[in-house]
């Protein structure tokens, strides 16, 4: 399980420079990130390494924040791996939200986030399946 | 239940209506032999002063217009000298010349009775300190407050508008009891008051008295639960004498109009024809006891109805509703009739969602558009697309069903609708008409 930040942005020139050098200048790298985007809105979704600081950092600079829980699912980076973690996840009745590929890996594997609807039943059949997921802990230090 | 001045407030209605037909019979004499322009319209209208026999004649009489004031800009409408004159005071002017008005040194003692009422009758007292946030300065809000605070002997602090977290300083170290300014700049300081991490509760304040632009009731709850005080009602207007033309009492059922000063009637802004008690048109007032510049059957654009009945307080004074706006802040959109209040009252019924609103106009093409933009709070941000544009649409479907009208939602980011320090701007109308 994770933590994910999410941050509202107008649709407007310049908000997405803005909200990533606010967190650059604080120091907060940037792990995963994606963008769902309407044609007046946008959310940024991002993983990075110190999430209370990067939340703390974002209100201050008056964004609209929440923190999102989110797991990241090792998924083996050869064709078909994700296709099988998606089906197994679909065996179980486990609605996904949305997902995006984080920007590092972890030795052989890719890494996909998930945000779904019943967390707890999520972390369950993966456990059950056998499908691996990163602790809050190494993922920030990934 | 406190008076300022019980006998006036309190004075039974038959005796009112006397005094009030002897102060319009004078002040009609007196318009009409010292001021040029008002001898011309009654003329023209074939009216002399003494057709004026009864309190129901002032409807023969013209209207005065904010155009009339600026036609004989600055001082053609006084009925004194300027030696007479002890103070002058002026509208914004915004859009065009600005209005100016003048007051003799009793003009100024009425005003200050006036607002000594209204300060009572929101329930304070020489005990208080009251914080003054009304501009000081052409504007009529922010002496016109002072001199009536310094008459209940309360102790002012005459803090202006703006440098916000000053005002709040001062609120914390002066023990302020009740603050006067614009119902949109005390929901600009409590945001200030959050991100200074100062709770209201702990604060001596009490209550509030708002005015100098139309709020509405879901306002007054939003400010009271946040601030954690009663907030009061005030109206007033430069052309007429400033705040204090009405005020809420304790029962807040409709503000009382000081009518031992002031006429008011309610009339169709269209055919100009005088409506009975209790309908909704545009409210024009007469003063009856001003000096310098009376002014018969000003229009003041405020849309609100008029209730006659005693009310509850005693006070035997009409009450007005609350003003549900200036028709000069109304737009016109496809033919209906949309004001700042109601997309406020509509806002203001959805859990979570802040009044801070800006209303845009355009015309695509043909026809004309309503954007209304709404800030996107944290307790309203949600991660996932579809729950905000479900927001949009509920809001949507909301403003349909109370405007009558569909307009487009649009999210924006906290802060970024201009807060105003004095009265706040509601409409943008880009349609070049």
């Amino acid at each position: 399980m994770a933590k994910q930040i999410s941050v509202f942005l107008e649709n407007k020139a310049g908000r997405l420079s803005h909200v990533t050098r606010v967190l650059g200048d604080a120091g907060i790298n940037i792990r995963a990130l994606s963008i769902a985007d309407t044609s007046d809105f946008g959310i940024l979704r991002l993983i990075v390494n110190d999430p209370g600081k990067a939340y703390r950092i974002l209100k201050e600079a008056d964004f609209t924040v929440s923190e999102t829980e989110v797991v990241a699912v090792q998924v083996p980076d050869s064709p078909g791996g994700l296709a099988t973690v998606l089906e197994q996840m679909a065996e179980s009745g486990l609605n996904i939200e949305y997902l995006y590929a984080f920007l590092g890996t972890s030795e052989k594997d890719a890494l996909v986030v998930f945000k779904v609807e019943d967390l707890a039943k999520a972390c369950n059949t993966f456990e059950a399946k056998g499908i691996k997921f990163i602790d809050e802990k190494h993922l920030y230090e990934l | 239940m406190s008076y300022w001045d019980k006998e006036k407030e309190c004075m039974p209605r038959e005796q009112l209506r006397e005094l009030q037909l002897r102060r319009l019979k004078e002040t009609v004499y007196r318009v009409y032999a010292f001021v040029p322009a008002y001898k011309a319209k009654m003329d023209q209208a074939g009216i002399r002063p003494e057709d004026i026999k009864c309190l129901e004649d002032l409807e023969k009489l013209p209207f005065t217009t904010k155009q009339d004031l600026r036609d004989n800009y600055p001082f053609g409408l006084f009925t004194l000298p300027m030696s007479e004159v002890v103070r002058i005071h002026s509208s914004s002017g915004t859009t065009g010349k600005p209005t100016v008005v003048g007051y003799s040194r009793k003009d100024l003692d009425t005003w200050s009775e006036l607002m000594a009422r209204a300060l009572t009758s929101a329930g304070a007292t020489r005990y208080s300190v009251i914080q003054n946030a009304y501009g000081y300065g052409l504007f009529t809000g922010g002496l016109g407050v002072h001199y009536g605070a310094e008459k209940i002997g309360a102790s002012v602090i005459p803090s202006s508008g703006g440098n916000t977290k000053r005002q709040i300083m001062l609120m914390q170290d002066f023990g302020t009891t009740e603050l006067t300014c614009t119902p949109s700049y005390v929901l600009f300081m409590y945001e200030i008051m959050q991100e200074m991490g100062i709770e209201p509760a702990d604060l001596k304040l009490r209550a509030g008295i708002f005015g100098a632009e139309p709020w509405s009731e879901n306002m007054r709850r939003d400010i009271e639960n946040k601030l954690k005080i009663k907030a009061f009602d005030i109206y007033g207007l430069t052309e007429i004498i400033g705040p204090g033309v009405a005020i809420e009492c304790g029962c807040r059922q409709g503000l009382h109009i000081a009518e031992d000063h002031f006429i008011a009637e309610i009339i169709d802004p269209q055919s100009g024809k005088v409506l009975d008690d209790g309908s909704t048109g545009e409210m024009v007032i007469t003063t009856i006891s001003k000096e310098a510049l009376p002014l018969i059957r000003y229009r003041t654009r405020d849309l609100t109805a008029i209730d006659r009945n005693i009310c509850d307080c005693g006070r035997t004074h009409a009450r007005m509703k609350k003003v549900l706006g200036r028709s000069d802040d109304m737009v016109i959109i496809r033919g209906v009739n949309v004001f700042p209040s109601m997309v406020e009252s509509v806002l203001l019924n959805i859990p979570g969602v802040e009044p801070h609103y800006l209303l845009i106009v355009e015309r695509r093409g043909t026809l004309d558009q309503l954007e209304i933009q709404v800030e996107v709070s944290e307790k309203l941000f949600s991660d996932e697309v579809r729950k905000l544009e479900e927001l949009g649409a509920l809001i949507g479907k909301e403003m349909e069903s109370a405007l009558g009208i569909n307009a487009k939602i649009r999210l924006v980011e906290p802060k970024s609708i201009q807060r105003s320090e004095g009265k706040a701007k509601r409409v943008i109308d880009r349609r070049n008409i």
